[in-house]
């Protein structure tokens, strides 16, 4: 029996069904045709057509985050290909699953400067985990297959495949999922049981340890969370999340200390400061975290959890690596806890215990409310507590409104929290929003935005029309740019160069003109209403929340400073907090 | 072997990697991306039946950035196998270069006859040229070449470094 030939195109589309791919975002060009031409004809693969190409790739994270999937991108040659760039640097940062199909001028033409031709694995080989060129029809379906793989395999990150033209319209054979098998790469996923050994006697004599959670508990899975969970309260070891990792443990746990790390908590920074034994689960000692690296918790013994190896010992040297899936090691560490009968230093803890409510003690999170001036801490506070209870997902773009939707809203659950971390994306929280309430039709998703931020991806408005997409985007509007303005009037002597939101859109009628609904809250008293009738509406909104535009994100470790260094409020505001080393930081 | 943290060390790594279009590129642009030394680079393919490639790089830093070299390079997609040689047990490594001398008279003899004590073989020779050909470890090479400086050294091609690892096993 002879094998079944199909074009490239319908091999694309075949092997992203085997996949169990049901959505695409992307945008069309001449590139690839072929493929929206094989969309057209088929009603298995649903496509959204995005309004710009870097938004396809965000959509598709916010899509892979919320749902555990792998989110698919489509785009063409050329500009499609390098407009995808941002997206795909934000999802390596992130390591989020994703898979881009570009298409590329034809074989015969590569090279020849030809139009709209681009050298897409070239500029995007830094930009992804890994990245194809198909130069055989006849490896389309395995190099799509192979791609899916690598993308949601160990840690997890954006694949390109570049697809000419010629290669969409030939005709070749298709192989299934199962024929298909990378030669090696193989992540190891269980940790080595002689270290994890080591890991839980090291717990057991710990005086003032922490657990310091990222985000490699929410990419593990749901049984991670649980896992880490559970381990947690065994030991009633206090625990703190990095920006990626809220929402791996769950936020009002008396256990959680909050975030860490520049705008962290006091209590997290100190105690990470103090601890004797740190516990590193899924996360990578990044600048933002650790602060002034040789400054960075100077007297503890520190246990590193993370499925990539080239994550341990890059900035902090650790005293033990356990290489493995999160999931999967936690699990041991339980076991062997349990088998082992072990028990915590119930002494020590206790007053390690009580340190630690000392520092929490200083509410450094503290903010005053006074006047009708909203306070931004205030909005999100009030925000918070009317959607809770709901099934809500939270999407931010990149500025103070971030740090404060990081310190004041509460995951109790994973996947629930979607904001750009690594690479701090302007422009990451409305097509995320887009592609959250794809994948959750039904479920309230909100987009806490500033005002300068919003505006680098604000046409995916309309694509929130096209689709009937109720996402809510709500505008923290402190007419500036204001995570820069803070950074001036700390180190630049106020001097607000271009810090300025001017000229700023009536988002009310810009809200009317898409489509959705624009709604303002000026003082106080009108935010309570505004966010009921956003939550009410079954309409996509914008809300214009007017917020006192001074207000600065504390608390801060500024640049170059240790985590017992911290800024706790505006009274901390001295002259030359920053070292001249600090200075050239970012 | 205990040393200083901040101590610069060379190490020579073999890499063996997928034979596949941009491989290179790869594993180039990850040391340029994040500012590690290559001080020489060699590479070709040695299984034509997997398709496979071997690197071989020479390359220095403090422990913990050599650490971050190769940690870095096993989480290329299509890296097989990363071994640090200088490391891992003993190895022999060489390195060829041709190296073309320009001269008549007491010169030429000259050149002639350190070419023999550094066993370098002449692989082309005119009235007034030679082209010596040396393998050796790179110190004979530098060696070679510096004397051959004031007879009329014009060019130089050098291999870079190949390894391989003493015993029985492989890669
Ligand atoms: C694409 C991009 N460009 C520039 C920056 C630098 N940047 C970080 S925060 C910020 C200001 C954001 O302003 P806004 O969205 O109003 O948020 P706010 O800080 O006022 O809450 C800028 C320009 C960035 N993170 N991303
Ligand atoms: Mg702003």
């Amino acid at each position: 029996m002879g094998q079944e030939t199909m074009t490239g195109a319908e091999l694309v589309l075949r092997a992203l069904v085997d996949q169990g791919v049901e959505v695409i975002f992307g945008y069309p060009g001449g590139a690839v045709l072929p493929l929206y031409d094989e969309l057209f004809k088929q009603n298995r693969l649903r496509h959204i057509l995005v309004r710009h190409e870097q938004a396809a790739v965000h959509a598709a994270e916010g899509y892979a985050r919320s749902t555990g999937k792998v989110g698919v991108v489509l785009v063409t040659s050329g500009p499609g290909a390098t407009n995808a760039v941002t997206g795909l640097l934000d999802a390596l940062c992130d390591s989020v699953p994703v898979v881009c199909l570009t298409g590329q001028v034809p074989t015969h033409l590569i090279g020849n400067d030809a139009f709209q031709e681009a050298d897409t694995t070239g500029i995007t080989r830094p930009c992804t985990k890994h990245n194809y060129l198909v130069k055989d029809v006849n490896q389309v379906a395995h190099v799509v297959h192979e791609a899916f793989y690598v993308a949601r395999t160990g840690r997890p990150g954006p694949v390109v495949v570049d697809l000419p033209k010629d290669i969409l319209v030939s005709k070749g054979i298709y192989v299934g999922p199962a024929k298909v098998k990378h030669k090696s790469y193989r992540p190891q996923v269980k940790g080595d049981l002689g270290a994890i050994g080591e890991a839980v006697a090291l717990m057991a004599a710990a005086k003032q340890p922490i657990f310091y959670v990222g985000g490699g508990v929410v990419n593990s899975g749901p049984a991670a969370s649980q896992l880490l969970s559970q381990l947690v309260h065994m030991t009633g070891f206090p625990c703190t999340q990095t920006l990626m990792g809220l929402g791996g443990f769950p936020g009002s746990d008396p256990l959680s200390l909050g975030m860490l790390g520049m705008h962290g908590t006091y209590e997290a920074n100190m105690a990470m400061h103090g601890c004797d034994l740190m516990i590193c689960v899924g996360a990578r000692f990044d600048d933002r975290v650790t602060g002034r690296i040789n400054a960075f918790s100077p007297n503890s013994t520190k246990i590193h959890i993370d499925i990539d190896p080239s994550s341990v010992n890059k900035n902090v040297a650790v005293d033990l690596a356990i290489i493995g899936d999160v999931a999967h090691v936690l699990e041991d560490m339980i076991k062997v806890w349990k088998a082992r009968q072990l028990h915590v230093n119930d002494k020590d803890l206790a007053a390690w215990w009580v340190k630690i409510k000392q520092w929490q003690g200083k509410d450094c999170l503290h903010y005053v409310q006074n006047g009708k001036l909203i306070k931004p801490q205030y909005a999100i506070e009030r925000l918070y507590q009317l959607t809770k209870d709901r099934d809500t997902y939270i999407t931010t773009e990149v500025g103070q409104h971030q740090m404060w939707a990081a310190q004041f809203y509460k995951f109790e659950t994973p996947g629930r929290w979607l904001t750009s971390g690594g690479l701090g994306t302007m422009g990451y929280g409305l097509p995320a929003a887009m592609g959250v309430q794809i994948a959750h039709p039904d479920s309230l998703v909100i987009d806490i935005a500033g005002e300068a931020s919003i505006q680098m991806n604000i046409q995916e408005m309309a694509t929130l029309a096209q689709y009937h997409l109720p996402v809510k985007v709500f505008i923290l509007n402190n007419q500036y740019m204001g995570m820069v303005r803070q950074w001036q009037e700390l180190l630049h002597g106020a001097r607000y160069s271009e810090s300025h939101s001017v000229s700023l859109p009536d988002f009310v009628k810009l809200a009317d003109a898409f489509g959705a609904v624009g709604l303002k809250a000026d003082k106080v008293d009108e935010l309570d209403d505004v966010i009921a009738q956003m939550i009410a509406s079954d309409r996509s909104v914008i809300v214009d929340c007017r917020v006192d535009p001074a207000e600065n994100c504390f608390p801060m470790i500024p640049s170059g400073a240790a985590h017992n260094e911290m800024l706790l409020g505006p009274k901390d505001e001295t002259g030359g907090v920053v070292s001249e080393d600090g200075m050239v930081l970012v | 072997m205990v040393s200083q943290p901040q101590e610069i060390l060379r190490h020579t790594v073999a890499i063996l990697v997928d034979n596949e279009a941009g491989v290179l590129a790869r594993v180039i642009g990850l040391f340029s991306g994040r500012g590690y030394n290559i001080e020489s680079l060699t590479v070709a393919e040695v299984d034509t039946r997997e398709q496979l490639s071997r690197i071989t790089i020479v390359t220095s830093g403090t422990l913990m950035v050599i650490e971050q070299i190769k940690a870095q390079l096993r989480r290329l997609v299509p890296v097989h196998k990363v071994s640090d040689l200088t490391i891992e047990g003993p190895s022999v490594s060489r390195e060829l270069a041709l190296v073309k001398v320009a001269g008549t008279g007491e010169r030429r003899v000259e050149s002639l006859r350190i070419a023999d004590i550094f066993r370098a073989r002449a692989v082309d020779s005119t009235n007034d040229s030679f082209v010596f050909e040396i393998v050796g470890a790179t110190d004979k090479l530098d060696a070679f070449i510096h004397l051959m400086e004031p007879l009329g050294l014009v060019d130089v091609s050098r291999t870079g470094v190949v390894a391989i690892a003493r015993g029985p096993n492989p890669i």
